[in-house]
């Protein structure tokens, strides 16, 4: 029997739940750590990002408004679908980071626990960073945790899986939604997310997915004004300087991390706070 | 039937009596469906870029019929849509203003105060707007209602039963008798493109309407889906330029309902440019009937000015 020819893929972006074609008609080839072809990606452009924002900020109002309680379920859903393509994950992670297939197990099934792990956040924000303040006269005083909105995520170079899964995951726990940038050279395990996404109970529009190059597309996203937040932790350090200026203008919460963060210890609070607004209300009392 | 104006002599034939008026309308020539379509959506795919967008954009803002035609409309909401059409863009002065504001009939007296002077046209829906389904009598009570309050423009609908049934004489006979009611007043007829179902009817009602004296035929009321498109606003700019051939005068389109993205409008525009000529380019021929439509040209006017996306919190919300 002679060996079948494998079907080549070429991928799309992801936005509000569907998979369009970048609008430049652009697209990219992305490689293995050997430099051997693996599959065309889509190369989005900065109209492929207001597109995206404004799918985002579509899908914010429903997402932020749905209870805790039920985008607990739905992430939970996400990683039992995650669970169902681990192979594929293990694959594509050894794939473009190199690493060998244990190691890949590993990063996968750290990817999935992490996922976890913010799911089972999402009803206990409120409960701990929220508080009931003493104050001096009759009234009840209540901080609570409101997202923040929209925000766009540049998606750690490095760390294709678990990396991902450690930024977006917490941005859309407490009730965001986002727009990510993935990483520039290993974006298949963010298409395959997206695929997950998809597939799973996630509105359309809550995560959109952009392959492409960073530095082209990131200012975009920095200076747009209907952009809440944004999340320096794939920029290439040149960058950071001016994604910060452009993001002052319209007064944007920006997280700025350690270049080269290690996403396999486990993490705290600090990336849901992040994209939180507090929101105190007065209410007089034995009224 | 009373012609309106002195006309060339075929079209004072073509109103003399209802079986001429028939004989006429039957007598243009069909539409291409798919040749309209097609010529649509290829003017649809020109690029307009940089300066020629920038231009187009206020060019767009000056041509908008800012339009409330909610049942839960209130006084103060049309005092704010007022000043929303005196300077919408308030941190922009050099936005133009809009061309008129659209409301309902009881509403036009408190538009005319608020827009006292400042050269904005009022305009009021009338006759039994959206449908049409009323007496003859109270149409014209409603025209003359409106007209006293204040409203320089009067948006009529036709009697789209009566055109389908093919009582074209009695469409006719009411255009004729509103616009009389309208004095001085501008007179768009709705044709309610939606309703009519082919091409042919659109064109047809684009030329009855011109005949009897309407000064601008406008799409839909914005209450039935399909609203405007393309494609029928290609039609009916076609009749006013064969109108102006014919007659040498210029009677303008207005294309209202569905049209929200500043992306459409430019199509709209292209159309205009290509369909009838540049001189259609300009207020007093073409308007837009819209809402949300304003919303989106000023924000793609900061995005061109500020050389980055605006977003929905730096406009108003209305």
């Amino acid at each position: 029997m002679s060996d079948r020819v494998t079907v080549a893929k070429t991928y799309k972006l992801y936005i509000g739940g569907a998979f369009p074609r970048s609008e430049s008609g652009r697209s990219y080839p992305v490689s293995d750590s050997k430099g051997g072809f693996l599959a065309n990606a889509a190369q989005g452009s900065r109209k492929d990002a207001r597109d995206a924002v404004t799918a985002a900020r579509k899908a914010f109002g429903s997402w932020s408004g749905a209870t805790a309680y039920n985008r607990g379920q739905v992430l939970y859903r996400v990683a039992e679908v995650l669970e169902g393509r681990r192979e594929q994950f293990i694959t594509e992670v050894a794939q473009s980071e190199g690493v060998q297939l244990k190691k890949a197990q590993s990063v996968v099934d750290a990817a999935i626990d992490r996922w976890v792990w913010y799911a089972g956040w999402t009803d206990k924000i409120a409960a701990v960073l929220g508080s009931s303040n003493p104050v001096a006269g009759p009234y009840f005083s209540f901080s609570t945790p409101e997202p923040t909105g929209v925000v766009a995520v540049l998606a750690p170079q490095q760390s294709s899986l678990l990396g991902l899964v450690s930024v977006i995951a917490p941005v859309i726990a407490s009730g965001n939604t986002c727009v990510v940038i993935t990483s520039q050279d290993r974006p298949l395990p963010a298409i395959t997310l997206s695929e997950v996404l998809a597939t799973s109970d996630v509105p359309g529009g809550v995560v959109n997915i952009i392959t492409g190059r960073t530095a082209e597309i990131a200012p975009w996203l920095a200076s747009h004004a209907d952009v809440n937040a944004l999340d320096l932790t794939g920029s290439p350090e040149s960058l950071r300087a001016d994604l910060e200026r452009s993001a002052a203008g319209t007064v944007k919460r920006v997280l700025r991390n350690k270049v080269n963060e290690d996403f396999t210890v486990t993490p705290d609070l600090s990336r849901i706070r992040a994209y939180l607004e507090t929101k105190t209300v007065w209410h007089p009392t034995g009224v | 039937m009373a012609a309106p104006t002195t006309l060339p002599s075929a079209l004072a034939d073509a109103v003399r009596d209802e079986s001429s008026l028939r004989r006429f309308l039957h007598g243009l020539p069909g539409v291409d469906q798919v040749g309209v379509e097609q010529r649509a959506a290829g003017l649809g795919t020109r690029s307009i870029k940089k300066a020629s967008k920038l231009h187009a954009i206020d060019l767009a803002i000056s041509m908008v019929d800012l339009t409330t035609l909610e049942g839960a409309d209130t006084h103060g909401k049309v005092r704010s849509l007022a000043a929303k059409a005196k300077r919408p863009d308030p941190e922009r002065p050099d936005v133009p203003k809009v061309a008129a504001v659209c409301v309902y009939p009881d509403m036009v007296r408190t538009a005319a105060d608020e827009l006292q002077g400042t050269g904005i046209n009022i305009a009021s829906v009338a006759t039994a707007f959206p449908s049409g389904r009323s007496t003859m009598d109270i149409k014209l009570a409603d025209t003359r209602f409106a007209v006293e309050q204040g409203a320089t423009e009067v948006d009529m609908v036709i009697d789209r039963g009566a055109f389908l049934s093919g009582r074209y004489g009695e469409v006719f006979e009411e255009i004729v008798k509103v616009k009389q009611a309208c004095g001085d007043a501008h007179l768009k007829v709705i044709l309610e493109t939606g309703e009519l179902v082919t091409y042919d009817n659109v064109r047809r009602a684009s030329w009855l309407a011109l005949l009897a004296g309407g000064d601008f035929i406008k799409t839909s009321t914005g209450k039935v889906q399909p609203a405007a498109t393309l494609p029928v606003t290609h039609v009916m700019l076609q009749a006013v330029r064969d109108w102006k051939n014919q007659t040498g005068e210029l009677r303008g389109v207005k294309p209202a309902g569905g049209i929200r993205t500043t992306k459409d409008a430019i199509k709209y525009l292209v159309a205009v440019h290509e369909v009838a000529g540049p001189e259609w380019l300009d207020p007093h021929l073409f308007r837009f009937g819209a809402s949300t439509l304003l919303n989106d040209l000023l924000m793609q006017r900061r995005t061109q000015l500020d050389g980055h996306y605006s977003g929905p919190d730096y406009v108003t919300v209305d």
